[in-house]
């Protein structure tokens, strides 16, 4: 997984059936530091999360539509998993 | 998932049967703020996209599986036209 503020979301009515009444947010990746960086993420909303929120993103696809309990695979890469309320760690070393 | 812009179209009518009923746009990967971010790859359409549309896509093994019945051969497939969108 990775750690991501969410920035923003997304609407879109004509799409596959797979993102049909799911909540789209745009993710952006954030590394230990709080640094912004990489490109925005979307990823379909499993925890109800908001603008501002940091987040777990989990972005791969049979882990994921498992997840959404389709029973084979879609289309659908990337779903947030959590809403993080604190992190601590020591700098990555190495 | 990311953005992409749609910028262009490709014809082929010598291709894999499985890509037949589908189109193939030049697309530009964007940012939220539609700037591009990398290079422009050719996309497989399944969700009714037009010229300058900003849609969203998936890559990768992902991209292979959009139909019920059959797989395609492609690694970037537009899954979402974005109507609105909306940040910080």
């Amino acid at each position: 997984m990775i750690i991501g503020k969410v920035i923003g979301n997304l609407v879109a009515t004509q799409k596959h059936y797979s993102y049909q009444n799911k909540k789209l947010l745009l993710v952006k990746p954030i590394d230990l530091q709080d640094r912004k960086e990489k490109d925005v993420i979307i990823a379909v909303d499993t925890v109800d999360a908001g603008v501002g929120d940091k987040v777990l993103v989990m972005s791969e696809g049979n882990s994921t539509t498992e997840e959404l309990g389709f029973e084979r695979r879609q289309p659908l890469r990337s779903i947030v998993i959590a809403v993080i309320d604190h992190i601590e760690h020591h700098n990555a070393s190495g | 998932m990311r953005l992409g812009r749609i910028i262009g179209k490709v014809w082929a009518t010598v291709k894999d049967p499985k890509l037949d009923g589908t189109t193939l746009y030049i697309m530009q990967p964007v940012n939220e703020a539609d700037q591009p971010t990398g290079m422009p790859v050719v996309a497989v359409d399944t969700v009714g996209s037009g010229e300058n549309d900003l849609v969203y896509w998936v890559g990768g093994g992902d991209a292979t599986v959009p139909f019920e019945d059959r797989s395609i051969p492609s690694d970037v497939t537009i899954v979402g036209i974005v109507d609105h969108l909306e940040t910080e």
